[in-house]
C-alpha cells in the first residue's frame, strides 16, 4: 500500500477518516474530562479544608 | 487474594493501590490499540464486496461492544451496591455512565457513517439500531437521575434500579439481528465454530476491542479516584492528603498534591 492510496482508502476515505476522527474524539474527550473535574474536585477540596479551619 | 479484594473495596486502599496501576494500564492499552491500528489500517486487505470502508468496523464493532459490556458492569456493580450497601460500588458505577455513554454516541455514529456508503443511508429505525439509541437515552437518564437526587445514598439507589431495569435491552440489542430482519449484518466473530471473517481481518479487531476495554478500565479509574476524594473529603486520609494544603511544610506527599 502506497500513502496516496492509504489516504484515499479505495474511494471511502472521507467516511474512514471521519469515523477514526471521531473516535480519537471521544477516546481524547475521555481522558480530557476526568483531568478538568480532577483540578476541579482539587479545589474543592481546598476551600472546604479551609473553610472548615476557619470555622472551628 | 481475597484479602487483596477485601482492601481494594476501601476507599482509602483503592486510592493508593490504583493509582500506581494506571500508567500501566495506558502502557497496555497503548501496546494493544498501536499494532491493531497498524493492521486494521494498512496491513489488512480491502474486503471483496465492501472495499476500504469496511475499516471503520475497527473502532465501530469495538465501540458497540464497550457500549454494551459497559451497561452490563453499571447494572452488575449497582446490583452489588444495593445488596451490600457498598460506598465503592456507587462510585463505580456512577463513573463508568459518561463513557459508556461516549461509546454508544461512538457506535451509533461511526455505524451511520458506514451505512451511507453501504446501505445508502446514514438510518434506518430497524431494530439494532434503535435498539442502541435507547441504550444511549438509558445512560443519558442514569446520568441525569443521578445528579439529580442530592442525597449520595438515595441517588445510588434510584440509579442503580434504573441501569438494573434497563439491562434488559441488552440482550434485545445483542440478538436483535437474528430475531428480526434488519439491514445491519449479523455476527461474524461470535458465531459458533469457526468466525466468518479472514484471519487479518479477525486480528486488528481483536486488538483493538482489547485496546478499548484496557482503555476503559484506565478511564474510569481516573475518574471514579477523583469521585472517591470528594466524597471522602470528612475522611482522614483525604485530610492527610489534601486537608494540609495550603501549608507545605506539613505536606506529607507533595506530589499527590500538584498532581
Amino acid at each position: 500500500m502506497t500513502w496516496n492510496e492509504f489516504i484515499h482508502m479505495g474511494g471511502y476515505g472521507a467516511y474512514v477518516w471521519t469515523s477514526y476522527a471521531l473516535a480519537g474524539v471521544v477516546l481524547i474527550w475521555n481522558i480530557v474530562s476526568p483531568l478538568l473535574r480532577r483540578r476541579e474536585v482539587l479545589r474543592k477540596l481546598e476551600n472546604w479544608y479551609r473553610q472548615e479551619e476557619r470555622s472551628s | 487474594m481475597w484479602a487483596f479484594f477485601h482492601k481494594l473495596a476501601s476507599p482509602k486502599h483503592f486510592y493508593r493501590i490504583t493509582g500506581s496501576w494506571i500508567p500501566w494500564l495506558w502502557t497496555i492499552t497503548l501496546l494493544l490499540m498501536i499494532p491493531g491500528l497498524y493492521l486494521g489500517l494498512w496491513v489488512a486487505p480491502p474486503d471483496y464486496q465492501q472495499g476500504d470502508s469496511y475499516r471503520i468496523m475497527f473502532v465501530h464493532v469495538p465501540a458497540a461492544w464497550m457500549s454494551l459490556f459497559i451497561y452490563m458492569f453499571m447494572a452488575v456493580v449497582g446490583g452489588i451496591g444495593l445488596i451490600w450497601n457498598m460506598k465503592m460500588a456507587d462510585i463505580m458505577a456512577a463513573s463508568s455512565a459518561p463513557i459508556g455513554a461516549s461509546f454508544t454516541f461512538l457506535a451509533l455514529v461511526t455505524g451511520s457513517i458506514w451505512g451511507k456508503p453501504m446501505w445508502g443511508t446514514w438510518w434506518v429505525w430497524d431494530a439494532r439500531l434503535t435498539s442502541e439509541l435507547i441504550l444511549l437515552f438509558l445512560y443519558l437518564g442514569y446520568i441525569a437521575l443521578h445528579s439529580a437526587i442530592e442525597e449520595p445514598r438515595t441517588a445510588a439507589r434510584a440509579a442503580a434500579i434504573l441501569a438494573i431495569v434497563g439491562s434488559v435491552n441488552i440482550p434485545i440489542i445483542y440478538y436483535s439481528v437474528e430475531w428480526w430482519n434488519t439491514l445491519h449484518q449479523g455476527p461474524t466473530v461470535t458465531r459458533m465454530g469457526k468466525p466468518a471473517i479472514h484471519s487479518s481481518m479477525l486480528w486488528p479487531l481483536l486488538l483493538m476491542a482489547g485496546a478499548f476495554q484496557m482503555y476503559f478500565f484506565t478511564v474510569l479509574l481516573m475518574r471514579a479516584r477523583t469521585e472517591m476524594l470528594w466524597r471522602e473529603r470528612r475522611n482522614r486520609w483525604v485530610r492527610e492528603l489534601f486537608g494540609n494544603y495550603r501549608r507545605p511544610s506539613l505536606s506529607n506527599n507533595p506530589e499527590e498534591v500538584s498532581s
